[in-house]
């Protein structure tokens, strides 16, 4: 953890916070049309994604046609899970009136049923960003993400559980919010649970029986391809989606906090964590839209109910500001970012000590 | 047919209906993916195409539509809540058909007068174009004629009142209702009266139908003088409708205390002098107010909430929310409902005491 935390004061602080605000009220001001235009058209394209992949898998005998319809299905689920699932869920578009479009009632294809994220994610994630011991997404329970987390033998698998998270990521997102190591350490027990693992099991019987058997039932000969391209399009979204989310706010440079620091902060300070705890993605448009504008970690952050396909054109006026704050922003390409991360996962398998004594580890 | 209450659903819509189809469409649903293809194909929620736009009065605008299977009808005289999307944002507002609820090729006549100002009518006017796709919200109401129907009949419209009217006429006549019908109605001037010669045309094939006009501004071709009066039309031992401003209603009710109304301008509510001061809990949201005496849905937003609403006048029920404890009073009727666990229309609605709403 960086010991030079840059911090401001009180009155500096007030104005960060009057001056986010502000783009916020402005942004919030201009949405219309033009928002609901963008959202279903994605919405559209990925609908027949979705139906063209799953068709051509029907005929996946041929492998173009396997290829070609597993690639469709896995940016279907993409497309699915981050720009529309995720943002929508947030509320990003709930001033529409949409109920298609409503943070209350939209679900995603995915393992994960939304009732359960909306509480892990947009408050227990969004609210106490980077706080240790409040925000279950440092690790997902499994995983020491931060010096902060003591050393324990227990983590010398923190690369083999994260590989484990990455490819079974939506299942990994379902069972978040049961809280695995609560019950582990006997802090509360599986019963406590028992109706959200109810909802998990429903949730994921359907999506097991929709991709794994039913599909692959009406292929009738070609079962097994059309089984295949399912499983491998399930897998590049959990690749996918695991990259981009471990690189908002683990790469080098993000910063977490304690309890205490969050403790009683301003509008201009939360807005302050926000920044430091997040870092962005650069890239081209497509990129943006499949990694949901999560590449906008920072103004994802800061707004988190703003849609999110706005965020290219905030981050200008964002970027603008931190600097004029000094508020380092943080930034960099996928293969930049997501590099630092798997090295964070290695280096902090090793006990603190073994890595100060051997610093070499620390560049391997 | 078409306004069957349970319509035989086809083969198709038992396939898309099915559970396998739910299962393989999830978690999304099969609607989602038909309105890809056509946006009125949809199962779940009635929607319709405008197929007609006609601007037959400086004032008004009439649109014919053609709904989707999911619409299952109304009575005449009932009102649609008919929702649309305005700069991304959706918006619904309750009309009456003007057509008949027997209409052979099913589909829906709304006549629209314009407000000045007013969001809903003026985009209507301006935009409205065959091809546009609007949702029926519901379709609601208990002014309707009795089942059994009335040997005589006075129906009294003003101004955009007219549609309702028109509907249970033209419903009568599909019916080959051969009781007396008379046909009251009221405009500004004969060039603001809409369907004029329909009700002509009407009255030339219905000998059972008399039509008459009063104009009270340009009052050229009145077949009455001034506003309405008990010399106007004879009542006796008829069963009297009337629709349109308040001021028509209260004179026709004053005239006839039995006459069935309907009032197209919202009702002025009377805010309690002392409001309770009570402690008013959104508790889905967290977020709690006292109370200062105005309707829950702006006590809501006035904390900082945005509930779903509607006709924002007791109407539409889109506002309609859990209220898990706490009286509430009836803003229109003044009745005041206790029960625990009750669905409540948070636009017409003001706490007595402390409430509680699953908001």
């Amino acid at each position: 953890m960086p010991t030079d935390k840059i911090t401001l004061t009180d009155e500096q602080f007030d104005a960060l916070g009057a001056e986010l605000d502000a783009l916020k009220e402005r942004t919030q001001a201009d949405l219309g049309e033009r928002d609901t235009t963008y959202i279903r058209r994605i919405i559209k394209a990925q609908r027949m994604l979705e139906v063209g992949g799953r068709a051509a898998l029907m005929a996946s005998i041929f492998p173009p046609a396997w290829i070609a319809g597993t690639a469709m299905l896995s940016l279907s689920k993409i497309l699915d899970n981050m720009e529309i699932g995720h943002n929508v869920m947030h509320g990003q578009y709930d001033w529409t009136g949409d109920p298609a479009l409503s943070s209350r009632t939209f679900e995603w294809d995915t393992a994960c049923p939304a009732e359960h994220w909306r509480h892990s994610h947009n408050y227990m994630h969004h609210t106490h960003t980077n706080v240790m011991g409040k925000d279950r997404d440092i690790g997902y329970g499994v995983l020491r993400m931060s010096e902060d987390q003591p050393w324990r033998p227990y983590y010398l698998g923190n690369a083999a559980y994260a590989t484990l998270l990455m490819l079974g990521f939506e299942w990994g997102v379902a069972l978040h919010d049961l809280e695995t190591e609560r019950i582990a350490s006997g802090e509360i027990t599986l019963r406590d649970k028992l109706d959200m693992l109810k909802a998990i099991g429903k949730k994921g019987r359907r999506q097991i029986l929709k991709d794994y058997v039913v599909f692959p039932a009406l292929g009738g000969p070609f079962f097994l391809p059309i089984l295949a391209g399912n499983f491998v399009a399930n897998l590049v979204r959990n690749i996918w989606s695991f990259a981009i989310i471990f690189c908002g706010h683990f790469p080098d440079g993000t910063q977490e906090f304690s309890e205490e620091e969050a403790a009683g902060e301003s509008r201009g300070q939360w807005y302050f964590r926000q920044v430091l705890g997040s870092a962005n993605l650069t890239g081209g448009k497509l990129f943006h839209i499949l990694s949901g504008n999560l590449s906008h970690q920072i103004e994802h952050h800061l707004f988190p109910d703003i849609p999110a396909h706005r965020y290219a054109d905030m981050s200008v006026e964002v970027r603008e500001i931190c600097e004029r704050y000094g508020i380092p922003y943080n930034t960099g390409p996928l293969p930049k970012q997501f590099g630092t991360v798997v090295r964070k996962i290695w280096r902090l398998s090793l006990p603190d000590r073994l890595r100060f004594r051997r610093p070499e580890l620390v560049a391997a | 047919m078409f306004t069957e209450s349970s319509p035989r659903r086809t083969l198709t819509q038992r396939v898309l209906g099915s559970s396998l189809v739910d299962l393989l469409t999830g978690p999304h649903g099969v609607d989602r993916y038909t309105e890809i293809v056509k946006p009125t194909w949809t199962l779940g929620e009635a929607r319709a195409e405008v197929v007609g736009v006609a601007h037959d009065t400086p004032r008004s605008v009439t649109l014919t539509l053609r709904p989707n299977r999911a619409f299952t009808g109304f009575q005449a005289g009932q009102h649609i809540n008919l929702r649309l999307e305005i700069d991304g944002r959706r918006v619904t507002r309750c009309y009456s058909p003007a057509s008949s609820q027997h209409r052979a090729d099913g589909l829906i006549e709304l006549t629209v007068g314009h407000h000045d100002g007013g969001l809903v009518s003026t985009f209507l006017r301006d935009h409205a174009r065959p091809g546009l796709v609007v949702g029926l919200d519901g379709v609601g109401g208990d002014f309707v004629l009795p089942a059994q129907r009335p040997a005589r009949i006075v129906l009294v419209s003003g101004g955009s009142g007219i549609t309702p009217m028109l509907s249970m006429l033209r419903t009568l006549c599909d019916e080959g209702h051969t009781g007396e019908v008379v046909f009251v109605h009221y405009a500004r001037g004969a060039a603001e009266a809409s369907y004029r010669e329909e009700l002509a045309a009407i009255a030339a094939e219905h000998p059972n139908v008399s039509v008459l006009h009063g104009y009270t501004r340009e009052t050229e071709g009145s077949d009455l003088h001034g506003r309405f009066s008990a010399h106007h039309v004879d009542t006796t031992g008829a069963a009297v409708f009337v629709c349109g401003p308040p001021a028509l209603v209260d004179a026709v009710r004053e005239h006839c205390p039995d006459a069935h109304s309907e009032s197209f301008v919202p009702p002025v509510f009377v805010i309690p002098a002392n409001p309770s001061g009570g402690r008013i809990a959104f508790a889905a949201s967290g977020v709690e107010a006292t109370d200062d005496g105005r309707s829950l849905l702006e006590q809501a937003e006035a904390a900082g909430l945005t509930p779903q609403h509607g006709c924002r006048m007791g109407i539409c029920h889109s506002c309609t929310c859990r209220k898990t404890s706490g009286a509430v009073r009836n803003l229109i009727t003044g009745a005041v409902s206790t029960a625990a666990e009750e669905d409540v229309q948070i636009c017409v609605s003001a706490p007595v005491g402390d409430v509680e709403l699953a908001i």
